[in-house]
């Protein structure tokens, strides 16, 4: 197989301070906000109210609507409050927030699940809760079941992990190397999908050499090694770099032919086929240049942000920032109240001199953003029209095919928002066409 | 947790790269050839390389200030422009000329456009070609290098190109390329011009790709242009000759006056050089490179409207 590469990409420092750091197990926190909205598509409604007792594993958020998943308390304990709060952007979100017992005791609705067909499978796997673990949270029983039309020739399992600091992937890949072959070979079994192949960067050589030890005994599951750089891990990007398909315009993967799931969701599938436990539960890497004990912590979905930096042993220096997700795309959150949602793979706290935001400059047209951009287009022409308030030409320069990958705003030396000002202009067009 | 955060859109680092760092990266480059004309050209040239640099620095903070803008001095980009355009000019020129040109470069074509990112074409060269057409005389007037003045008659002294249009007696190859010949302050020695090159292409700053393709069109024209017939030329005489070192290392790759795109680029660079062996070999000027990199600076919005990159996924990839 021929090995395409995408164009553009940048080489932020790697940082993977927390390779080698085992997942260390953080408890019962003080409390757990676990927001109705975690993942892509319609929020759930709370099916609890306050006072009511729940248990670990119960279904306490769900939803009617196809692109929508249930959401479960990750401990038993009290609700002691159903609310919309601010979680993240300027959009409120009914949150269910629970005072734990202590006791952890189980639902009696947590029991593995009778998978003998194609549609037993999906409904298991919508009822487990299970949204893309790579940060993008959508569906997977959504992505599981694409139109009958579209021939499906390729499962890519995606353990890239491209942006710095995270480690959290690479200690799945370690740490559950067989949960991952297992689940790969369930989805393939019930969606009929011929062939895997697993993509992981060449910084995490003994991943590879793990996965690639434990799909000997398969038949049709490949190990890659993809060159190290930013944003490999991009679905678009990884499916051009191992198929050499590029996803058209306003399209899915599934329209060349191709799934993509994270390694950390396939191996989720796994366990949960045997357990029947849902997705109550998520490894965060947490580090930065503030925090004192960079480590792998398994996080009950809820906690609060606060209390996992306590747990890893707080801070070093005052954090001037706090980001939800990886440098180059994470969220920059406003509070460490925030808790820790289904999508949420690092937690990271910058000092001033790293979080500071830098000044703008003028732009001096050097080309650098052009050069770098996988999605081939022109952040410093899309930046001068959104910053000119010139939305009506804007959809001539692909705007939507931007997949805020962060890498123009990165490599300007004028430090311009580029990616705040593409995000800016797909918003004005998305209102345009409202209306 | 008591303190107040920063929150803004992602990406939360960047790199290490600036606008001041790259400007002072190719001031860097550019030490080589200043010394060079220093040391070819006597302590003159060291006179006018400051009073063109602190000119233009002290011109742009001036009208910065009457146009009640920020002060943009901090971004050495004034220096640079100073820099390149005292390395233009002839070691005799007199000095009031030179703040003439840095008034020109500075204020005229880049402050009144709207500064830094803002200019059409390249301000030290645009200034260049104001002095030539303002002052001819004083701007051709060369002397011999001070490594071969006492043979010489010091009064004036003809360019390796001059010496080609008038039919003079042409420098060897080996002269050309250290310097040992007549011409302005920065273009006679190709050799601190490409030890100059060589740093920005390791920094970074520029990339091989308008260097190698400007020379190597003008190499390939230059034998194929031969004075005995159809690939008779002498591609590294010309080469050495004039400024096209200066120019396709330090002037053609200047970013506000270059195009985005890498097909673009390599239309402009084919472009200069086909521009420069045109006006040296049909005109009757015995330079050519200045004028074809403003003409193909002007031409830099539409090349750049042409090459747009392919759509991702677009019709073409299936």
């Amino acid at each position: 197989m021929k090995f395409q590469g995408f164009r553009g990409g940048v080489h932020p420092p790697q940082a993977k301070n927390t390779m080698e750091c085992a997942t260390a197990r953080m408890g019962i926190p003080e409390k757990v906000v676990i927001p109705m909205q975690q993942h892509i598509g319609a929020p759930c409604q709370a099916m609890v109210k306050k006072g009511d007792t729940v248990k670990m594993g119960q279904v306490i958020g769900n939803s009617d609507a196809y692109v929508s998943v249930p959401i479960h308390s990750s401990v038993s304990g009290t609700v002691t409050a159903v609310s919309e709060q601010i979680i993240s952007g300027s959009r409120p979100v009914v949150c269910i927030e629970i005072k734990p017992d202590g006791l952890q005791e189980i639902s009696e609705d947590v029991k593995p699940p009778v998978v003998d067909s194609k549609e037993s499978f999906l409904k298991a796997i919508r009822n487990s809760g299970l949204t893309g673990l790579g940060g993008a949270g959508f569906p997977t029983h959504v992505k599981l079941n694409p139109p009958k039309d579209a021939k499906i020739d390729t499962l890519i399992i995606n353990g890239a992990e491209c942006e710095p600091y995270i480690t959290s992937d690479y200690r799945e890949c370690m740490e559950n190397t067989e949960s991952i072959i297992e689940g790969i070979e369930h989805v393939l079994k019930w969606t009929g999908i011929p062939k895997a192949l697993i993509g992981v960067e060449d910084n995490k050589p003994e991943a590879i050499k793990k996965l690639k030890k434990a799909v000997e005994k398969t038949s049709n599951i490949s190990v890659h090694g993809l060159k190290t750089l930013y944003p490999q891990g991009a679905e678009k990007m990884l499916i051009k770099t191992l198929t050499g398909r590029e996803v058209p315009p306003g399209k899915l993967p599934s329209d060349v032919g191709c799934l993509v799931m994270n390694v950390a969701s396939v191996a989720f599938v796994a366990e949960y086929l045997k357990t029947g436990m849902p997705l109550i539960k998520k490894r965060v890497t947490v580090d930065g240049s503030s925090v004192r004990t960079p480590m792998n912590i398994e996080v009950l979905i809820g906690t609060p942000v606060g209390e996992v930096f306590k747990f890893s042993g707080g801070f070093v220096s005052e954090p001037a920032k706090i980001i939800m997700g990886g440098p180059m795309m994470g969220i920059s959150l406003y509070s460490d109240e925030i808790p820790v949602m289904k999508y949420t793979n690092a937690l990271l706290a910058l000092n001033e001199k790293d979080g500071k935001i830098p000044e703008e400059n003028v732009c001096i047209r050097c080309g650098r953003c052009v050069s770098v951009c996988p999605m081939n287009l022109l952040p410093f022409d899309i930046d001068r029209l959104v910053k000119a308030n010139q939305y009506d030409i804007l959809d001539k320069y692909n705007v939507m095919d931007c997949i805020e990958c962060g890498c123009c705003a990165y490599t300007c030396p004028a430090k311009r928002m580029l990616t705040q000002s593409i995000r800016l202009g797909k918003d004005a067009l998305r209102r345009k066409a409202k209306k | 947790m008591e303190n107040m955060l920063y929150v803004s859109s992602s990406p939360h680092i960047r790199s290490e790269v600036t606008t001041q760092r790259l400007m002072l990266d190719v001031i860097i480059a550019l030490i080589p050839a200043a010394f060079a004309g220093i040391y070819f050209f006597g302590l003159r040239a060291a006179l006018l390389i400051a009073v063109t640099v602190i000119s233009s620095v002290v011109f742009e903070y001036l009208i910065r200030k009457m146009l009640k803008r920020n002060t943009t001095i901090g971004d050495l980009s004034a220096v640079v422009t100073g820099l390149i355009l005292a390395l233009n000019l002839p070691s005799t020129l007199p000095v009031w000329m030179a703040v003439v040109g840095s008034f020109f470069a500075i204020v005229i074509v880049k402050q009144l456009f709207g500064g830094l990112g803002y200019n059409f074409v390249n301000p030290a060269l645009a200034a260049r070609a104001f002095l030539i057409v303002s002052y001819g005389a004083r701007m051709t007037s060369w002397t011999p290098p001070l490594t071969v003045a006492n043979d010489i008659d010091a009064l004036s002294y003809a360019t390796p190109l001059g010496a080609l249009k008038e039919g003079g007696q042409l420098p060897n190859l080996l002269d050309m390329f250290i310097g040992n010949i007549g011409g302005s302050l920065g273009e006679t020695s190709a050799l601190a011009l490409i030890i100059g090159g060589i740093y920005l292409l390791a920094r970074g700053v520029i990339t091989w790709h308008i260097p190698v393709i400007y020379i190597g069109t003008v190499g390939l024209l230059a034998w194929i242009m031969g004075p005995y017939g159809i690939f008779t030329g002498n591609p590294l005489f010309h080469i050495l000759a004039g400024g096209l070192m200066l120019g396709a290392i330090f002037m053609a790759t200047d970013y506000t006056t270059s195009p985005m795109t890498k097909k673009g680029v390599v239309i402009y660079a084919i472009g200069c050089g086909v521009l420069t062996m045109l006006f040296r070999m049909y005109t009757n000027m015995p330079e050519g490179v200045s004028y074809a990199i403003l003409l193909m600076n002007v031409s830099v919005p539409i090349i750049d409207r042409c090459t747009k990159p392919a759509r991702f996924g677009g019709k073409a990839h299936v």
